[in-house]
């Protein structure tokens, strides 16, 4: 059943600035963005000489330690650099964010909002973009901007929707899953094997709540595999959801009774299932981070026995994204900080599989060679994939589709 | 200032509730023109009623808060009849004063840690006993029925009605009266039900209406502790506050509207078991019958007193094992590998000092508010009459009906996420709890010191600096303690006021239980447990070194 649109529901951004208008029209008039380098530069840096002292409030899910960790070295560096001060919002959901500039937008606060750069991803971005509580275009503000791999990584489409510039990329993730060695021997290759794998070894298996957004990729997941026609998955899910979708359920019933708990309970999120791993609860998890096994052996967060695997038929994979607030009271230095996180330096140390193994999002063939050399793997690591193991990613069906995956999910599992 | 002071005091604490209220109210019923409602409707409620597991919430929440209240006051009254006792007397007071001290989401996930599959008690009993290598899929945690939940709230709400039946009995010389019922032949146990709790209940009354509200809309704990698929009402109205899809909000405000209707039914249910029990109680005494000396009563309640205190001190002692955890497998009884790396983690210091500052500063302010208060009753001789009963509404509105309209209002106001609106927002449940711990020993102040003062020529003022405060000194401190220890706890004042900005301990605490670093969120919560023990022992330990060189007030 698709979800009516209840009548207060706003279908068009409610105020339009015409410099936003403006300057989307100028980017897309130059898409060669060499052609305005010299103009685009000048502007770099009096936004660099805004930015110089302010604070910026970069809210950012909170759920990952490592992810902290990293955001609070990229505070130091940016201190360091431009004097900013990253005030890092921890958020159990991003959608924390999105209501409080919801909240700010119904009090007619439309400058010094509290919200400046917020990371981001498919609904939530979907849901700020069409109710334009975004500001940009920015992207290719970002003097960086321009080492951003556009055609190969899926570095400008959101969940198949396009950023058109008011989201910036800042990593990349990659469905993997994690096994503990000592207990699966042979992992399951596919997501009909993973079913089989788990009626065989009941109570074994378990994904966080598909509310959380590593639950509904674990059923995203199964939908690329299981759907009748995985290219209807990149346009807006409408009277094709059932038929699309009716594989992915029959599979999940049949595997319900065999999760943890019976599949009455589960898990919040993403480390909640690895301390359900590290407790021995369960033998098997999914995860967004192919390095997520090596730094958390290293962290004594999970046993050394753990191996990361993936399907045969390859994964989802998506880029995160950062955005600004279009009330944000610190703009400039938002974009200051977003452009560091796009720099060579930024890059591989988020790369390094050690701190967070997240792949980079830069062209590397358009990097000097020392930038390059930064992302050498310093060593084989056991528990790591390859990225010729890794493949090339699926991409992530349109937003749409996570929206009723969960909605359907929670109406036919949940009630 | 002085004759201000209860306006002040109670516009501090209504002006947020009923402005938040309001907030709550108009788009439960389609209207928030920032987000497209410029018309009555009901859609929100039918959206509400059409979300999946609706039913089940409100059963779940229904059940566990009556159960919770039920248990707890049954077993805070076993344990006040048993404590004549002094073997039992002891046990109490040495129970009471941790696990009051303790803020409900440490407890919680303390016992998470404790009970769970894979918890210290499963680790214990593993494999020797139960043979398990592996943790069985048992949902003795989080299970659907709320067990835990259930548990988690008696662990905490059994000390704060054993502490207000403590000083009811106090209060009501009711020991007198069973005394006299003793020497009729009555047998503890059914004097106490027939002649003591009918003379505490008029002051039992409020404490249990606070616990029957809390637990019916607790969120913390239900977040550590409780199911999640469906959560109870309060949790579930909290994600569709939280929800990606802006329209949710609708639907969110009913249900939060719905809350605060079952809370207030809830409270209405309480009226009426009252009457029915003075009823049975009445037809009960007319029977004659002496009741036994309750031998096997005492003994249950000697069982429930030591699984407390076991339950109590486990959580306490899994907490600082896990914070200084290296890596910690099942089944190992205690961590393979030690670090103290969770206590240097520089995540904590943030929300540590915010906890200290929003913290003190509440107290302090509730304490201004609170003393003027009482000093201009003793001034003027007038007491509150019903207004008394205001202070409570803090405690029985469920505090997600008006904390995300509140949340609203500091918004417009340009004031969320900065320090007033936390500020504010704690001093709302801070002030009730100081207030009532200072009102008493204030009220029992001998006048003739001030009238002594006053006759030797010192103005009111200088009677009141010189006199009353220097007397007051430790009621003023422990009323502080208390309000510092209700501030240490608060997790959605903070989570809705801060804007998200703002960790405490107590929204970190619950962030980390849901995941992230088990080591990190057990000192998180250890660390949030042992603040308020730190301002208890000041305000024990302070009064004594000041009176050091006055026997009098020492002995006090």
């Amino acid at each position: 059943m698709p979800r009516r649109r209840p009548f207060y529901r706003c279908r068009e951004p409610l105020e339009w600035d015409p410099r936003m208008t403006l300057a989307r029209r100028t980017v897309l008039a130059t898409a060669a963005a060499s052609l305005a380098f010299p103009a685009r530069a000048a502007d770099w840096t009096s936004i660099e000489q805004a930015a110089r002292g302010k604070p910026v409030f970069w809210n950012a899910w909170a759920g990952d330690d490592r992810t902290n960790a990293f955001i609070a070295w990229v505070g130091e560096q940016v201190r360091a650099s431009h004097a900013i001060d990253v005030h890092h919002v921890r958020l159990r959901d991003t959608s924390e964010a999105v209501a409080r500039v919801v909240a700010e937008k119904a009090a007619g606060r439309t400058e010094g909002g509290s919200v400046d750069l917020v990371w981001i991803n498919g609904p939530n971005f979907l849901s700020m973009k069409e109710q334009g509580l975004l500001f940009g275009p920015v992207l290719d503000t970002l003097p960086n901007a321009a080492l951003v791999e556009r055609v190969t990584k899926p570095t400008v489409v959101d969940f198949t929707v396009p950023t058109e510039g008011f989201e910036i990329p800042w990593r990349m993730a990659r469905v993997v899953f994690i096994a503990d060695g000592a207990r699966v021997k042979q992992p399951p290759r596919s997501m009909a094997a993973l079913g089989a794998w788990a009626t065989a070894n009941p109570g074994r298996l378990a994904h966080p709540h598909p509310r959380n957004f590593l639950g509904a990729t674990f059923l995203k997941q199964a939908l690329v595999e299981l759907a009748p026609d995985r290219a209807a998955l990149a346009s807006p899910a409408g009277e094709n959801f059932t038929v699309m979708t009716a594989p992915l359920w029959a599979w999940y019933t049949t595997l319900r009774p065999a999760l943890w708990r019976r599949g009455t309970n589960f898990p919040e999120g993403g480390a909640a299932l690895r301390a359900l791993l590290n407790d021995g609860e369960i033998d098997i998890m999914i995860s967004f981070n192919p390095a997520e096994a090596v730094s958390a052996i290293a962290s004594g967060t999970l046993p050394p026995t753990v191996r990361t695997f993936m399907p045969d038929g390859g994964t989802i994979g998506n880029c995160s994204f950062n955005a600004i607030a279009f009330n944000a009271a610190n703009r400039e230095a938002a974009m200051v900080l977003a452009n560091f996180l796009l720099s060579p330096v930024a890059q591989a140390r988020a790369a390094d599989p050690e701190i967070l193994g997240s792949p980079t999002v830069l062209a590397l063939d358009r990097l000097p060679q020392a930038d390059r050399a930064r992302f050498a793997a310093a060593r084989p690591i056991p528990a790591l994939l390859t990225d010729a193991e890794l493949g090339p990613a699926l991409p992530e069906p349109h937003p749409t589709w996570m929206t009723r995956l969960t909605a359907e999910w929670e109406r036919r599992f949940a009630a | 200032m002085i004759p201000l002071a209860p306006v002040l005091l109670l516009a501090a604490m209504l002006v947020p509730i009923g402005a938040g209220l309001a907030a709550t109210v108009l788009p439960a019923f389609g209207w928030l023109p920032a987000l497209g409602g410029h018309a009555p409707s009901l859609q929100p409620w039918r959206d509400l009623l059409a979300s999946p597991g609706l039913g089940r919430a409100v059963a779940l929440t229904i059940g566990t808060g009556l159960a919770a209240t039920t248990a707890s006051f049954a077993v805070a009254l076993a344990l006040a009849v048993a404590a004549r006792r002094p073997a039992m007397a002891r046990v109490v007071t040495a129970l009471l004063a941790p696990l009051l001290a303790t803020p409900h989401a440490a407890m919680a996930i303390g016992l998470g840690f404790l009970i769970a599959p894979s918890g210290w008690l499963a680790r214990l009993l593993s494999p020797w006993l139960t043979g398990w290598s592996t943790p069985p899929d048992l949902a003795t945690v989080q299970d659907p029925w709320g067990i835990a939940l259930t548990v988690g709230l008696c662990l905490k709400e059994i000390p704060y009605l054993l502490l207000a039946i403590l000083a009811a009995l106090a209060q009501a010389d009711a020991m007198a009266a069973r005394r006299v019922a003793a020497a009729l032949g009555y047998g503890p146990w059914r004097a106490w039900a027939l002649v003591v709790l009918p003379r505490i209940w008029p002051q039992m009354r409020l404490p249990v209406m606070a616990v029957l509200a809390f637990s019916l809309s607790v969120v913390d704990v239900a977040l550590i502790l409780g199911p999640s698929a469906p959560p109870t009402l309060a949790v579930m109205v909290l994600r569709l506050f939280a929800d990606a899809d802006l329209a949710r909000w609708f639907p969110a405000c009913a249900g939060a509207l719905l809350l605060a209707g079952i809370v207030a039914a809830g409270l209405g249910l309480l009226l009426l078991i009252e009457r029915v029990a003075a009823r049975i109680g009445t037809a009960a005494s007319r029977t004659g019958r002496r009741g036994g000396t309750g031998s096997a009563a005492d003994a249950a309640s000697m069982c429930a007193a030591i699984l407390l205190a076991l339950l109590g001190a486990g959580a306490l002692a899994v907490l600082a094992l896990w914070s200084f955890a290296g890596a910690w497998r099942f089944p190992d009884v205690l961590p393979a590998r030690w670090s103290a790396a969770a206590w240097q983690a520089p995540m904590l210091r943030g929300p540590l000092l915010a906890t200290i500052g929003i913290g003190l500063a509440a107290t302090i302010l509730a304490l201004l508010l609170a003393a003027l208060c009482l000093e201009r009753e003793q001034r003027t001789g007038t007491r509150p009459g019903r207004s008394l009963a205001l202070l409570y509404l803090p405690l029985l509105v469920p505090q997600i009906a008006f904390l995300s309209g509140f949340q609203q209002m500091l918004v417009r106001a340009n004031l969320d996420g900065g320090a007033l609106a936390l500020v504010w927002s704690h001093l709302v449940f801070v002030l009730p709890y100081v207030f009532l711990s200072l009102a008493d020993p204030w009220r029992a102040l001998d006048p003739r010191l001030a009238r002594a003062a006053a006759g030797l020529g010192a103005s009111p003022a200088r009677v009141l600096l010189r006199i009353t405060l220097p007397l007051m000194l430790r009621p003023l401190l422990a009323a502080g303690a208390v309000g510092f220890a209700v501030s240490a706890g608060l997790y959605l004042p903070t989570l809705f006021a801060g804007a998200g900005r703002v960790a405490t301990l107590a929204t970190e605490a619950v962030t980390l239980s849901s995941g992230g670093d088990r080591r990190i969120g057990a000192a998180s919560a250890l660390l949030q447990a042992m603040l308020p023990l730190l301002a208890y022992a000041a305000a024990i330990l302070l009064p004594a070194w000041t009176a050091r060189h006055r026997r009098g007030m020492a002995l006090q």
